[in-house]
């Protein structure tokens, strides 16, 4: 199935800040974090991204997993990086030198990705998707691409379960993945098929909203609030983003 | 247009699906006001295929439509018919596209140019009908199947129709939730076709009996009295069954 996002900020103020204003505040933020220089405004960064994650009050556990995962591919950057650019040598394996440049550009690369993951994760994954799609809608985002994106998430599952039912139908009747032509001629009826499958399921779909006097034009429900709580919410993030900004532009 | 003028009206209807030969050819089919009809008729018959025909998914190679009185021909006609007309698919999957119950059952009195309170309040209305307070929220593809057919009923009666296409509605359900469906569809006042392969359903729900032959609608006349015999516990005992339902 389908993982659900990291449970949303049970708190009454976090959990009512409007999802428009989290998706703005997540973009600023980490557009703004992206292209610091200095280790002063990065660290800024990080420290507001712990606070975030405070505030929405993530669960540390599934936070620490996402986390992990992240900084196992960093680890690989830890390697090559301080190897591969030139500069200051700071330590000497026979031919190979670690340059101090390229330690400073890893160790700012990770603080960067660990900031903006724990941004992302505090202030967009708690969001449903169909919340989010409608948030994007009514900031502007096209009509077309949101409902595109609902319609996937919509309809995944049912693609999921399609493709077991098929993988199912293969394994009763013997069929056991091996690297030869037999499997991938196999693996690759099996996705024909379920392209097929998709296709079709497609056509009904359009018609049962045709039949529901679809004209092109999706409607939403959705309404949002921006509040007082959003109001400040939002004077927080951009206060937060100015901060590291007057760091990284100081002298 | 007249009050006894049939809804529906196909005269001399054929089509076929290319690379095949006709599935439906000089077929002659009317709804009129008031009326709740029965189709049973084997697979492959083209009983879908006459749904889609009369809802405008499909055009006829040969023959007429007429619906609410005017001859159907073009796309544009079309858009009236399924806004007077509801049509549940066979397959509740296809018809529930929304993330949410509530935003599927909405969809369509949005589409009629309903606002958004009147549109909500239509779908709240409709759910509330149907025994699915409470179902506002819940997430489309977690439904249960029995859940996601009547979902997918209320998806249709919340457009208000004024005559009902149901296609196989019995299909994949258990027998409580076909007791259920029973239940809320012979509670409305709706006129009705109605497809399917449970002949006590249809009995239950229509007056009129129909079937398809070579293409052509035939009508059942009177009742073919047979017998069944069947087996079950204490069946050696006195007793009775209950009512056909």
């Amino acid at each position: 199935m389908l993982p659900e996002p990291l449970a949303a900020g049970g708190r009454a103020l976090a959990a009512r800040i409007d999802p428009r204003v989290r998706l703005v505040a997540a973009l600023a933020y980490s557009s703004a974090t992206a292209v610091w220089q200095k280790p002063a405004s990065i660290a800024a960064a990080l420290v507001f991204a712990l606070a975030l994650a405070v505030f929405f009050r993530l669960s540390a556990g599934s936070v620490l997993r996402r986390l992990f995962a992240v900084n196992g591919f960093i680890a690989l950057l830890w390697i090559f990086l301080p190897f591969s650019l030139p500069g200051e040598a700071l330590l000497r394996l026979g031919p190979l030198a670690a340059s101090r440049e390229g330690v400073l550009l890893a160790f700012a690369i990770t603080l960067k990705s660990n900031a903006l993951v724990l941004a992302l994760l505090a202030l967009v994954a708690p969001l449903s998707l169909p919340t989010a799609g409608h948030a994007l809608h009514r900031l502007g985002a096209p009509g077309k691409l949101v409902q595109l994106l609902l319609l996937t998430w919509r309809y995944l599952a049912l693609l999921e379960q399609e493709f077991r039912r098929l993988r199912r139908a293969a394994a009763l009747r013997g069929f056991r993945p091996r690297t030869d032509l037999h499997t991938y001629r196999t693996f690759a009826w099996l996705l024909g098929m379920l392209l097929v499958r998709a296709v079709d399921r497609a056509e009904r779909v359009r018609r049962a909203m045709v039949c529901r006097g679809f004209q092109g034009v999706f409607f939403s429900l959705h309404e949002f609030h921006l509040g007082r709580g959003s109001l400040a919410f939002a004077a927080a993030v951009a206060a937060a983003v100015a901060a590291s900004a007057a760091l990284e532009f100081a002298r | 247009m007249d009050a006894s003028a049939p809804i529906i009206a196909l005269q001399g209807v054929r089509f076929g699906y290319p690379g095949a030969k006709p599935i439906l050819e000089g077929l002659d089919f009317a709804l009129g006001p008031g009326e709740r009809v029965g189709i049973l008729a084997p697979n492959g018959s083209g009983k879908t295929t006459l749904f889609l025909l009369i809802m405008g998914l499909l055009r006829p190679q040969a023959g007429e439509i007429r619906v609410f009185g005017k001859p159907r021909r073009a796309e544009a006609d079309f858009l009236e018919v399924r806004r007077r007309i509801g049509l549940v698919f066979q397959d509740p999957e296809d018809q529930l596209f929304c993330p949410t119950v509530i935003e599927d059952v909405a969809f369509g009195p949005l589409n009629l140019g309903r606002s958004r309170q009147e549109a909500l309040a239509a779908a709240r209305r409709t759910l509330a009908a149907l025994g699915l307070e409470g179902f506002e929220d819940r997430i489309g593809f977690k439904l249960s199947g029995g859940e996601k057919r009547l979902v997918s009923l209320a998806a249709v009666l919340a457009m208000e129709p004024e005559a009902l296409l149901l296609d196989e509605p019995e299909n994949g359900l258990d027998s409580r939730t076909r007791l259920r469906l029973v239940e809320v569809l012979e509670g409305l006042a709706i006129p009705r076709a109605i497809i399917s392969h449970d002949i006590d359903l249809l009995t239950a729900l229509c007056d009129r009996l129909l079937t398809l032959e070579a293409g052509r609608i035939c009508g059942v006349d009177g009742e073919a009295l047979h017998r069944h015999v069947h087996a079950h516990r204490l069946g050696d005992r006195p007793h009775r069954h209950g009512p056909a339902a």
